[in-house]
C-alpha cells in the first residue's frame, strides 16, 4: 500500500513498546530492518498488506501503557509497522476512551461518577479532588469514568500509572487520600485491592452453581480447578461430541445472559451450521452496563471456568480459535485470565490437540479501551479486527458473518459459565432450574444503598424484593424509592414493585427488563433527577456517532433533561421538554442502528411514566 | 500486437477485477493511471496476488507482494529466464502452445541460455523471485500482464512487447475472460489515432497502406488514388529533417521541442525547415518556432469527437465550451486547408465523419453515436448494431475447431540489446524517467492548476547515492549526461537503488530532462529510450551556479537567476 | 475476432415480489427495499446513500416498517425477501424521519443538502424546537472520547466550526456534515485505497479528519476530488464552487452539464463538465460507467483549468 506518513518519528520508548507487542521488525529493510543490496532489487510479503490489521488497538495499548499516551511519531510508527493509514490509526486511538492523543501525565486516576457510585458518596470524592487537583481533566490527574464494573464497593477508581510494565489499580471505596497517594506516589503505593470474594457476600455457601469457586479457590492454580471438578465438563463433552453438546445446550433452554436473551444453544447451532470457515468463538467479557460486575466477579474469583467452557463452545461450534474480550479496565482480570490461559495450555488443556482428542483449540484476550459500545455483538467484532468500535448492520448476523467474516457465536461471560454445568448434568436436568420460561442459576449485580451490595446467585424465579433481602434491603433508618433494573439501558421500577418475578418472562410480563441483571436500589436520599442526567450523559458520552437518532438524539436528550432540571417551575417549558424527549426517544428506539441507541431512552421514559420523576421535580 | 493480429489490450477493466494474479511489469499504474488501477484493487481487495516489475520501487509496487528491481533495459531477459522457468518446472499450458501457436519450439530454444542464475545475473532480480513470479503466472486461473510505457520507451521496446506476449502464449494467459495482456495507453486517443490510421503504415480500421485492396476500398470511398508507400514515422521524420529531404512540417497537437529525447536536437531540425505550421491549443514552445500557428479548439472539451481508450472502448467526446477568440474545431481546419488546396469538401460533423469511418471499418461498423450514447460507449470489435460486445479479444484461439481457431499467435524471438546509452565511469548513473500523478507530458496543461501535492521538476537519488555524494535533500545539483546538462534540486527517495536516478517529464521549463536523453529509437514503433540515460550527479559548488536549469532551447532566465542567487546563499 | 461476452456475473436472476404499502412489487433478487421502493413510486428520502458505494446506513432517514420487525428497517441496505410487507408512510415511519431531519437540521448547515425543505415540510419536522444554536467551536479537531462539557441545556449543540480551506482545489466546511460516511469510504477501500480520511473521535464529537487533523496538503490526500463527488450536503465542494457562492455568482439554473473523455491518459474516464458563463465551474464524473464509476484522479477533476486560462493569456 502507497500510504503516506509524516516525518514524526517515534521515541525510544514508544518504539520499544510496540516492537515488544508485534514483534521486532523483520530483517527485511523494508519491514524497518537494515536496508541491504537485497532490499534495493526486490520487496516481498506473504500477506495482504492489511493482514496484520487487527493488531492496531493492540499496539495503541502497548504504546499508551507505556507512556500514557499516543504520540505523532507513535502512531506514524503503529501505522507502518501494520500497514494501516496514519488517519486510520488516529480514527482508533480517538474512538477509545483509555487512549489519549493528547500528551497528559503517565498517571491518571479515572473516578467512577456512574450511578451506582453516584448513591454512594462519588460526588463527594469529586468535590474534594476538584478543591486539592482542580476541575477534572487529564492534565490535573484525574478524570470522570463512566462505571468501573466495581459498585459492590462504590464509590469506586481505577489508577493508572504508564510505564514498564504499567501499573493499575481499582480502588474501592474510593477516597480523596487514596487518589492523591495514587497520584503522588503512584498506583504501588495503595493497600492491596480487595480479594475477589469480596464481591459475592454468598461465597461459600452451600448450593452455589455459577459462583461455588468464588473465594474457595486460588483463581491461579489449574490444580484448585482440577480438584473442585474443573474440565469435568470438557471431559463430558469430548465424550458427547459436537452433536449432541449443542443438542443438550438446546435441551437446557439457556439464555443469553448479556441483555438480549437469545438461546444459546439456537446460536451454537445456526452457527455450526455454516459452511464457511475458519468459525470464530467470541467471549464478550466487556462488561460495562453501568451496574454491571457479575463477569467481573467471576473472572477474578474462578478464571479457569472460562478456559474450560470456551473450549466445550468452541469444540461444539467448530471454531479453532476464541477471543475474549475483555474490557480495558479490569486489569485483575486481564492477569488471571492470562494466567489461566498460560496454565491450561502447560496441562494440555488448551492448544494442539487438547486432552489427545486431536482438537485444537486457541484462545487469546483482547483488551478494550474503554468504550461501552463494543459490548454490542456486531461492534466488539470491530474492535477485536483493530477498527473503531462502531455496530454493523444485522443482517448478516454473527452467525453468518461475525468475526473476519466469518461465522461467530458471540457469548456473554456468565452464559459461558452455565456451559460446564449443562455438560455434566444434562440439558433436561438443567431445564429443572428455574422456571418455565427461564431456566438456570441467575447472577444478579446488586449494588446502590443495600447494606450488603454485591453478586448474587439465585436460581431464575426469586422476586426482586427477595433479591433485595438477600443484599440486607437499604440501611436502616431510610427507605426505598426505586429500583433501575438491568442498567442504564433498562428501566426503573417502583419501591411497590418488588413482588415482580425476576425472570425474562416476569420482567416482560412487568414491562421492564432484567438486561444484565442489574438491580441499583436508591433510597430517599438520591436525587433521581441527577441519576436521570448521568444515565442521559452515559449515553450521548458512550454513542458511536455512526447513526443520526443515537448521535443527535442522545445530546437533544441530555440537553432537554438538563433544562427540566434548570428550569424550576416552568411547567411550560417543562411540558415541551417531555414531549421533545418523547419524539427524540421513539426516534432512537425505531430508528437506531444497535441497542444502545434502541435503548438510550429505556430509563428515562420508564423514570417518567412509572416514577413521575420529572412530574415531580417541580 | 502484432503477436494476434490486432493492436489493442486483450481485456477489459473489469476483467481485472477477476484475475487472481496481476503484473504489473514497467507500469507504475497507481500514478499514471489511477482509474485503471481502481480496477486492480478491487481485484487486491478479492486477494489477487499482484507483482512489480520495475527498476524503482514505485507507488504501484508498494501494492504489490513481490516487487522485482530488474535494471533498466533488462525486460527481455527477465521474461526469457521467467520463461525457461515454466518451461523447465512443466508448467507450459500445452495444449494452448499446441493448438494456438507457432514457433514453440524455436522459442524453447532462445529461452535456454536463461537459467534462473544467469537471469538474475543479468537483471539483478533474486533468482527466487523470478522462480515465483513464474509459477504464479503458469499456476494462475486468471492472469492479467500489465505495462505501461517502462516497457516500451526504450531502444528494443517491440522486442520487449514480444517478450511479454510470449509468456502469454506459453500458458494459456490471453483470450479468456480475466486473463490477458494490457498495454494501458498513456495518452486519451493514443489507441485510438492508431486505430484511425494515425500510423505510417495503416489507413483507419487496421487496413495496411500496402495492400491494394485495402487501398482500393478508400480509393473507391474517396474517389482518389491513394499511395502505396508507408509514411515516415515521427523518428524517421527526424532523421530525414537532418538528412534534407524533409523540409516542410506540420504538426498537430505535439510539443517535440519539449516531449522528444535529446531536446536541443529537435529544436535545431524545426529551426532549420522552410515551412513549419504548429496546430494547438496553445502556443507552445514549438508552436513560437512555426512559420503558422492554427489555433484549435480543446478536442476534449470545445469540439464533438470520439476518442478511444486502452480497453479498446470508443466513447463520445462532446463540445462543452465555446472555444475561444479564432480557435477553430480540427476537422474545419483541415476542411479550410482542403479548400485552400482546391479541394472542396462538404462541411460534415463528427458524427457524419465518423459514419464515414464506420463505413469503412468492420471493426467499428455496429457503432452508431446513438449506441455510443446509449451504451457510454462500445469496445471494438464490434462490427454489427445487434451483435454482442467484445470484452476481450482473442478467445478464437481457444476454439476446438481449428478453422475457428483461425491463424496461430507465433512466439516471438527478440534479443536481449542493453540500453544503447552505456554507463562508465564518467556517466556512472542509470536516469530513468516519468510520470507523477498530478501532472501530465510536459505539463502544458497540467500547469494550469495549482496541486497541492506537486512538487515541481527534481532529480530522485537513493538514500545511498545522496549519502555518497554529500547531497542534501532539496539542494540543486547538476545532473549531465552525453547530450546535456540540468540543474535540479535532489529528491530522496528509497524506492531507487545506488546507481538509479528518477526524474519526472513533466516540468521541461524548470528542468529540462530531455536535453539529458538519447534519441536511440525502436526500429518499429520507433519509441525513443526515454527510460535509460547515462548520467553523472555532481554538487554544484560555489561560482558555478551561472549554468542553466533549462536546455538553451528556451528562455526563463529570470526564474533560474533566481534560483542561482538562492543556491549561493544556502 | 468476435468474443462471446462471458463475464461470470452473466447469468439470469430471479425477480422477488415484496409488497409495499399493500402493492405487489418485483424486483431483481439482491435488491435492497430502496429499489423496491422506487420500482413502486415511492419517493424515500435519502442522505448516506450512495449509489456507487456500500450502503453504510448511518442518517436513517431512509427508514420503512417492516412487517414482523421489532424496529424500523433502512431501505437502503436491507435486502428485499420473497414476502416482505413494508411500509413507507405510517405514523412511526413518518415520525422517524422527521426526527431524523430535525436532528439533523438543529445539529448541522443543510443549506446545500438538495431537497432537504421539500422533505422538512413532508414530514412537519421543526429543526428550530431544539432551542438557540451554538455557535462556532474551535475544538472540534481535539477529541477527549468518553467526555463532553454539558452545560445547561440552554444552547443546542450544533457542528458549527470555521470551514477549513487549505488548498486551491476544495474546500471543507465541516458544519455541513452529516457524517454519513462516504467520503470516508470513497478515500478508502471502496475507491480510492489512499486512506486520507477517517472519522475522528466519538458520537457528536465525531468529525471526519485526518491523522491529528493536519492539513490536506500534509496527509495522504491526492486531490483525486472523489470525496467531493459523493459528498451528500456540500460539505466538500471545489473551491470554484465555493468561491462562486461566496461572491453570489453560483447560479445553477444558469449551468450546463456536458459529459465528454478525459484528456489525460489512455483509461478513457467520462467526465461531465458544468458550465457557467462559457466557463468549467466544476468536473463531476458520472457515477454507471464501467469505465470510472464516478471516480476521477486530480488531472481529470482540477486539470481543465488550462482551456480556460488561454483568453486569459491571450495566447490561444
Amino acid at each position: 500500500m502507497d500510504l503516506k506518513f509524516s516525518n514524526a518519528e517515534p521515541f525510544a520508548e514508544e518504539r520499544d513498546a510496540i516492537d515488544r507487542r508485534l514483534g521486532g521488525p523483520g530483517e527485511d529493510g523494508w519491514d524497518g530492518g537494515e536496508r541491504d543490496e537485497r532490499d534495493h532489487r526486490s520487496a516481498q510479503t506473504s500477506l495482504p498488506a492489511w493482514s496484520r490489521r487487527h493488531l492496531v488497538l493492540e499496539a495503541l495499548h502497548a504504546v499508551n501503557d507505556r507512556v500514557g499516551w499516543i504520540s505523532p511519531g507513535a502512531l506514524n510508527y503503529i501505522g507502518k509497522r501494520l500497514s494501516v493509514a496514519p488517519a486510520d490509526v488516529y480514527s482508533v486511538a480517538t474512538f477509545y476512551a483509555l487512549f489519549s492523543t493528547n500528551l497528559r501525565p503517565k498517571r491518571i486516576v479515572h473516578v467512577c461518577t456512574d450511578i451506582a457510585c453516584v448513591a454512594r458518596g462519588s460526588k463527594e470524592v469529586c468535590e474534594g479532588l476538584e478543591k486539592r487537583l482542580g476541575p477534572a481533566g487529564a492534565m490535573n490527574g484525574w478524570k470522570h469514568s463512566p462505571c468501573l464494573g466495581v459498585c459492590e464497593r462504590a464509590p469506586a477508581a481505577l489508577a493508572v500509572e504508564a510505564g514498564d510494565p504499567p501499573h493499575e489499580h481499582l480502588i474501592g471505596p474510593a477516597t480523596v487520600d487514596e487518589v492523591l497517594l495514587a497520584l503522588n506516589n503512584g498506583p504501588a503505593a495503595l493497600a492491596a485491592e480487595a480479594p475477589p470474594v469480596m464481591a459475592v457476600p454468598q461465597a461459600g455457601q452451600e448450593g452455589l452453581v455459577l459462583l461455588k469457586r468464588v473465594g474457595q479457590v486460588d483463581p491461579e492454580s489449574i490444580d484448585d480447578y482440577l480438584a473442585t471438578d474443573g474440565y469435568a465438563g470438557l471431559r463430558r463433552a469430548f465424550e458427547m461430541g459436537p452433536a449432541q453438546i449443542i443438542s443438550e445446550v438446546k435441551d437446557s433452554r439457556l439464555m443469553g445472559r448479556g441483555g438480549a436473551a437469545f438461546p444459546a444453544g439456537i446460536k451454537w447451532e445456526s452457527t455450526a451450521k455454516q459452511p464457511a470457515t475458519p468459525r470464530y468463538l467470541v467471549c464478550n467479557a466487556d462488561e460495562s452496563e453501568p451496574g454491571t460486575f457479575k463477569d467481573r466477579a467471576l473472572l477474578e474469583g474462578d478464571p479457569f471456568a472460562l478456559i474450560e467452557s470456551m473450549t466445550i463452545a468452541g469444540y461444539a461450534i467448530g471454531a479453532e480459535r476464541g477471543y475474549i474480550y475483555l474490557r480495558g479496565e479490569y486489569p485483575r482480570s486481564y492477569r488471571l485470565l492470562r494466567n489461566a490461559i498460560e496454565k491450561a495450555r502447560e496441562r494440555g488443556f488448551l492448544g494442539a490437540n487438547i486432552l489427545g482428542t486431536g482438537w485444537s483449540f486457541e484462545l487469546e484476550i483482547r483488551r478494550g479501551a474503554g468504550a461501552y459500545i463494543c459490548g454490542e455483538e456486531t461492534a466488539i467484532f470491530n474492535s477485536i479486527e483493530g477498527y473503531r468500535g462502531e455496530p454493523r448492520s444485522k443482517p448478516p448476523f454473527p452467525f453468518e458473518q461475525g468475526l473476519f467474516g466469518k461465522p461467530t457465536v458471540v457469548n456473554n461471560v456468565e452464559t459461558l459459565y452455565n456451559v460446564p454445568l449443562i455438560m455434566q448434568i444434562g440439558g433436561a436436568q438443567y431445564a429443572k432450574i428455574g422456571t418455565e420460561g427461564s431456566t438456570g442459576p441467575k447472577l444478579f449485580c446488586v449494588s446502590g444503598n443495600l447494606v450488603r451490595p454485591g453478586v448474587y446467585e439465585v436460581p431464575f424465579g426469586a422476586t426482586l424484593g427477595e433479591v433485595l433481602k438477600l443484599a440486607g434491603g437499604v440501611p436502616q433508618g431510610r427507605t426505598l424509592q426505586a429500583v433501575l433494573l438491568g442498567g442504564a439501558a433498562g428501566g426503573f421500577v417502583r419501591a411497590d414493585e418488588l413482588d415482580i418475578p425476576l425472570t425474562f418472562e416476569g420482567a416482560r410480563a412487568n414491562d421492564t427488563t432484567l438486561g444484565s441483571g442489574v438491580v441499583l436500589a436508591f433510597d430517599d436520599t438520591v436525587d433521581l433527577s441527577g441519576i436521570l442526567l448521568r444515565i442521559a450523559r452515559f449515553f450521548r458520552d458512550e454513542s458511536c456517532g455512526q447513526c443520526v437518532p443515537c448521535r443527535v438524539g442522545t445530546v437533544r436528550q441530555e440537553e432537554a433533561l438538563l433544562r427540566i432540571v434548570h428550569n424550576h417551575g416552568d411547567a411550560g417549558a417543562k411540558g415541551r421538554d417531555v414531549g421533545l424527549l418523547r419524539d427524540v426517544g421513539l426516534a432512537m428506539k425505531d430508528a437506531s442502528i444497535c441497542g444502545l441507541g434502541q435503548a438510550a431512552w429505556n430509563a428515562v421514559e420508564s423514570a417518567i411514566d412509572r416514577l413521575g420523576v420529572l412530574k415531580e421535580s417541580r | 500486437m502484432t503477436v494476434f493480429g490486432a493492436g489493442g489490450g486483450t481485456s477489459s477493466y473489469r476483467e481485472i477485477e477477476d484475475a487472481d494474479l496481476i503484473i504489473f511489469w514497467g507500469s507504475n499504474a497507481r500514478e499514471a493511471h489511477p482509474i485503471f488501477f481502481h480496477h486492480a484493487l478491487k481485484a487486491i481487495h478479492k486477494g489477487a496476488k499482484v507483482y512489480s516489475v520495475d527498476p524503482r520501487r514505485s507507488k504501484t509496487s508498494e501494492w504489490a507482494n513481490a516487487w522485482l528491481g530488474l535494471d533498466v533495459g533488462t525486460d527481455v531477459a527477465l521474461a526469457y529466464g521467467v520463461g525457461r522457468e515454466i518451461i523447465h518446472a512443466g508448467l507450459v499450458n500445452k495444449d494452448f502452445v499446441a493448438n494456438a501457436t507457432i514457433g514453440f519450439e524455436e522459442y524453447v530454444a532462445a529461452c535456454e541460455p536463461w537459467t534462473l542464475e544467469v537471469t538474475s545475473r543479468e537483471t539483478g532480480v533474486p533468482a527466487e523471485l523470478i522462480r515465483a513470479l513464474a509459477h504464479d503466472y503458469a499456476k494462475a486461473e486468471r492472469a492479467q500482464l500489465c505495462w505501461t510505457l517502462g516497457i516500451t520507451e526504450h531502444h528494443n521496446g517491440t522486442d520487449n512487447v514480444r517478450a511479454l506476449c510470449n509468456l502469454a502464449l506459453l500458458t494459456g494467459q490471453v483470450g479468456r475472460w480475466g486473463a490477458g495482456l494490457v498495454p494501458v495507453r498513456g495518452q486519451n486517443n493514443v489507441q485510438g489515432g492508431g486505430d484511425m490510421g494515425a500510423i505510417p503504415a495503416n489507413l483507419p480500421g487496421f487496413h495496411d497502406v500496402g495492400n491494394p485492396e485495402h487501398r482500393a476500398k478508400f480509393e473507391r470511398m474517396w474517389g482518389v488514388t491513394l499511395p502505396s508507400k508507408y509514411g515516415l514515422t515521427l523518428s524517421e521524420m527526424m532523421e530525414a529533417m537532418d538528412e534534407g529531404h524533409l523540409t516542410n512540417v506540420y504538426i498537430v497537437g505535439e510539443n517535440p521541442v519539449q516531449s522528444d529525447a535529446d531536446s536541443s536536437a529537435v529544436t535545431r531540425r524545426l529551426e532549420n525547415l522552410d515551412h513549419l505550421v504548429v496546430q494547438d491549443i496553445f502556443l507552445t514552445k514549438t508552436a513560437a518556432l512555426a512559420d503558422v500557428v492554427l489555433p484549435a479548439t480543446a478536442m476534449w472539451c470545445e469540439s464533438e469527437g470520439t476518442f478511444t481508450n486502452s480497453e479498446r472502448r470508443i466513447q463520445l467526446v462532446r463540445k462543452a465550451l465555446e472555444p475561444p477568440g479564432d480557435a477553430k474545431d480540427d476537422i474545419e481546419i483541415i476542411r479550410l486547408i482542403a479548400e485552400r488546396l482546391g479541394h472542396a469538401w462538404p462541411i460534415q460533423t463528427a458524427e457524419q465523419v465518423w459514419d464515414e469511418l464506420r463505413a469503412l471499418s468492420p471493426a467499428h461498423h455496429g457503432m452508431s453515436y446513438r449506441l455510443l450514447k446509449e451504451r457510454g460507449g462500445l469496445q471494438w470489435p464490434f462490427p454489427d448494431e445487434d451483435g454482442p460486445e467484445s470484452p476481450f479479444l482473442h478467445a478464437r484461439l481457444w476454439e476446438k475447431d481449428p478453422e475457428k481457431r483461425g491463424r496461430p499467435a507465433p512466439f516471438g524471438i527478440v534479443e536481449h540489446k542493453l540500453p544503447v546509452d552505456k554507463l562508465n565511469d564518467e556517466f556512472p548513473l542509470r536516469l530513468t524517467t516519468g510520470r507523477r500523478l498530478t501532472d501530465y507530458n510536459t505539463g502544458v496543461q497540467t500547469a494550469g492548476f495549482n496541486s497541492p501535492i506537486r512538487f515541481g521538476g527534481c532529480v530522485d537519488l537513493s538514500p545511498e547515492d545522496l549519502a555518497r555524494l554529500g547531497i542534501d535533500e532539496g539542494e540543486v545539483v547538476r545532473v549531465t549526461s552525453r547530450r546535456g546538462s540540468v540543474l535540479a534540486p535532489a529528491r530522496r527517495d528509497p524506492g531507487l537503488r545506488p546507481g538509479l536516478l528518477f526524474m519526472a517529464c513533466n516540468f521541461p521549463d524548470e528542468v529540462d530532462v530531455n536535453s539529458l536523453t538519447i534519441e536511440a529509437n525502436d526500429p518499429i514503433a520507433k519509441t525513443a529510450e526515454f527510460k535509460a540515460t547515462a548520467v553523472k550527479v555532481e554538487k554544484i559548488t560555489k561560482g558555478q551556479t551561472k549554468e542553466k536549469r533549462v536546455a538553451d532551447t528556451t528562455d526563463h532566465g529570470g526564474r533560474d537567476g533566481e534560483l542561482a542567487t538562492a543556491d549561493q546563499e544556502g | 475476432m468476435n468474443a462471446p461476452y462471458m463475464a461470470p456475473a452473466d447469468t439470469p436472476v430471479r425477480q422477488v415480489t415484496i409488497t409495499i404499502d399493500g402493492e405487489e412489487v418485483s424486483v431483481p433478487e439482491g435488491s435492497t427495499i430502496l429499489t423496491a421502493c422506487n420500482e413502486a413510486g415511492k419517493d424515500t428520502p435519502t442522505l448516506c446513500y450512495g449509489d456507487t458505494l456500500t450502503p453504510k446506513n448511518a442518517c436513517r432517514v431512509c427508514m420503512v416498517e417492516l412487517k414482523g420487525s421489532r424496529v424500523l428497517v433502512p431501505s437502503c441496505s436491507r435486502k428485499v425477501q420473497p414476502g416482505m410487507e413494508v411500509m413507507t408512510d405510517t405514523e412511526r415511519v413518518r415520525h422517524s424521519r422527521r426526527l431524523v431531519l430535525e436532528l439533523l437540521g438543529s445539529s448541522v448547515d443543510l443549506s446545500t443538502t438538495p431537497r432537504i425543505p421539500e422533505w422538512m415540510e413532508r414530514y412537519n419536522a421543526d429543526p428550530d424546537r431544539y432551542g438557540e444554536r451554538a455557535g462556532e467551536s474551535l475544538r472540534r479537531d481535539v477529541h477527549d472520547p468518553g467526555e463532553h462539557h454539558a452545560g445547561n441545556g440552554s444552547i443546542a449543540a450544533t457542528m458549527a466550526q470555521p470551514d477549513k480551506i487549505d488548498n486551491d482545489l476544495y474546500v471543507r466546511e465541516y458544519d455541513k456534515c452529516i457524517l454519513c460516511y462516504k467520503c470516508v469510504d470513497a478515500c478508502g477501500p471502496q475507491w480510492q485505497n489512499s486512506f486520507a480520511i477517517q472519522i475522528a473521535g466519538r458520537g457528536f464529537d465525531a468529525q471526519i479528519s485526518t491523522e491529528f487533523a493536519v492539513e490536506l496538503p500534509d496527509s495522504a490526500c491526492v486531490f483525486c476530488g472523489n470525496c467531493v463527488e459523493v459528498c451528500p450536503t456540500g460539505a466538500l465542494s471545489f473551491k470554484t464552487e465555493y468561491d462562486m457562492r461566496a461572491a453570489g455568482t453560483w447560479d445553477e439554473s444558469q449551468q450546463t452539464t456536458t459529459t465528454t473523455v478525459c484528456t489525460y491518459c489512455g483509461v478513457g474516464c467520462n467526465l461531465e463538465l458544468h458550465v457557467q458563463d462559457n466557463k468549467i465551474v466544476k468536473v463531476t464524473s458520472p457515477h454507471d460507467h464501467s469505465v470510472s464509476h464516478g471516480n476521477l484522479c486530480i488531472k481529470g477533476r482540477f486539470g481543465y483549468a488550462h482551456v480556460q486560462s488561454r483568453e486569459k493569456d491571450g495566447s490561444s
